[in-house]
Formats: structure tokens, sequence, C-alpha cells
């Protein structure tokens, strides 16, 4: 249980942070080449994520994000704060609502925000994350817990 | 038709070892546009006390979502797969996952549940590394939504 412990490279310090704190917010684009890309990287050919045509027949809207995609952006508010992305202890999110894609070259946005919604015991706190398209929330009962310095 | 509830406690064996490459982790760090040199850089990992480049958090996904297919693909379970669609993602790490890591995922059903005709089925994979160290944890629910009327 100590590979991940501190050695001090932290950015964050846990006597420097209070519940309520808030982390620097990140804005994510994603187009249909992020999700093409998304897809060969992580093995997920899902094709929800890059035929319109399957995504209409099965009842979406239009092609959507993988959830997964959008789990990964989010979390990067908590490791661009922290520094090191080993310092992640416990990260979890519910898929809410859909991030729809269209396929122009704007495609869509996702809004991250995140603050410290609880100091936990060793070194550790629980950033509450919230994650946004269009003004709606994405990712539900988006937590991570992370090892500060 | 509801699922098996016997199914609830079931695990599965180990799947064979997936060893994490270097270059496979630049591939999704890029994917996901996430710059950290901690995913990269082998000196810049060190100095944050890895042994070698680690994986952001949600790499493991890819291993333990092969496995949970495996384990939903059973047809004794009787799960329309096709109706799946990702409801939570839960992950509790011991350490990051690293280059050179070869894991086995270990799958078990921890809960069936049917909720206004949608199943729903919760997956527990436990990742070990070759010394049979416990890495990462990763919880997954899956919701097989209600079949449309008529």
């Amino acid at each position: 249980m100590t590979a991940n412990s501190g050695n001090g490279s932290a950015r964050i310090s846990y006597a420097d942070v209070e519940v309520g704190t808030e982390l620097p917010a990140q804005t994510f684009f994603v187009t249909r080449a992020t999700l093409v890309q998304y897809a060969g990287a992580s093995g997920d050919f899902n094709p929800i994520h890059w035929n319109e045509k399957f995504a209409v027949e099965v009842g979406l809207p239009d092609v959507i994000a993988h959830g997964m995609f959008t789990m990964a952006e989010a979390i990067r508010v908590v490791t661009d704060w922290v520094g090191d992305p080993g310092a992640v202890v416990e990260y979890g999110v519910r898929f809410t609502k859909p991030v729809v894609v269209p396929n122009d070259d704007k495609g869509a946005t996702i809004e991250v925000s995140g603050k410290v919604g609880a100091k936990l015991d060793d070194n550790t706190v629980r950033v509450d994350l919230l994650a946004k398209c269009d003004g709606q929330k994405v990712l539900g009962m988006s937590r991570a817990v992370v090892r500060l310095g | 038709m509801a699922l098996d509830q016997s199914f609830v406690g079931r695990s599965y064996p180990p799947t064979e070892p997936y060893e994490v490459g270097r270059e496979k982790i630049r591939e999704f760090a890029e994917a996901v546009g996430d710059t950290n040199p901690a995913y990269t850089d082998p000196e810049a990992a060190k100095a944050f006390g890895h042994a070698d480049v680690i994986a952001p958090p949600t790499f493991v996904f890819a291993i333990t979502f092969k496995a949970a297919g495996d384990v939903v693909a059973d047809p004794k379970l009787g799960l329309d797969y096709s109706r799946v669609v990702h409801g939570d993602q839960r992950f509790a790490y011991v350490r990051p996952v690293r280059a050179g890591d070869r894991l086995t995922v270990t799958s078990t059903i921890e809960a069936i549940k049917s909720m206004v005709g949608n199943e729903i089925i919760d997956i527990r994979g436990e990742v070990h590394d070759e010394a049979g160290e416990h890495v990462v944890t990763a919880w997954t629910k899956l919701v097989a939504r209600a079949a449309e009327e008529g």
C-alpha cells in the first residue's frame, strides 16, 4: 500500500486546502476524429461512437462520445492540479447523460470543474467533479480521492 | 426476462496476462489529449517516484472491461448485450498501472437487480500484477435497457 505514498513531489499541500477549495476548471473539445482516435486507443469500437446511422437506429440522437472518454477527461482537472497522476487513490462516476458529438468541425465541448468536498485521512482529499455539456450535467456522483503532499 | 440470480457472487478464472506497453500508454494519453509527462517520459515518472511511465487512471478499463465482457457474454446468464449501456464506473488504486506490468483480471458478479424492466449487473474486477500483488479494483455497472413495447 506504499507505492504512491508521498515523495514530496505533489504540487498541492494537504495543509493548504480547505473544504470548498476550487480546482482550476478546464474545457475539453471532442470531435468525431477524437472519438475514432479514442476507439483505437481504448479498443472500444462500439459503432454508437462513430456510426451515425447505427446510433440513430438504436435510439440515440446522434453519435455519442464514449463515457470512458469523458471520464478520462474529467480526472485531468485533478491530475493537472496535483501533478502526479499516481496520487489518485479512487475515482468513480455515473454516466447520467450522453455527450452528443455532431459531424462538424466543432464537435462537442465538455466543461469540467472540481472542488474539495472533504478532507480525509492519510493526507487525502475527496474532490467532487462537475462535468457539463451544453449546460447539462453528463457525469453524476463524479468523485476522486487524491493524496496530497 | 429476468437474469439468473444464482450468478450473484460467482467469480470467473483470472484472465491471461495483459502486458502494459509504454507505447500503448502513449497512444492512450494522446487520444485523450493528456500531456502529463508521467505518461510518456520515464524520467518524469521517476521524479514522481514511479519505476517507469504510468498509465492514466482510466487506462485499465480496457483490460477490466474485456474481462467483464467475457462474463456478461455467458449465455447461461441471459443478458441481452445489444441493449447494454454503461451505468457507473469506479476504480480504487493500490498503485498506478505502469509500463511493464503483466496484469490479470479476476471478475466477480457482485449484484443483479431488476428495475422498471431494466436489468442491472454489477461486476468487480480485481487486477493483479505478475507477482500476485493487488494493483487496482474496478467496479462496473452495466444496464440492459428494457426492450421497447411492440
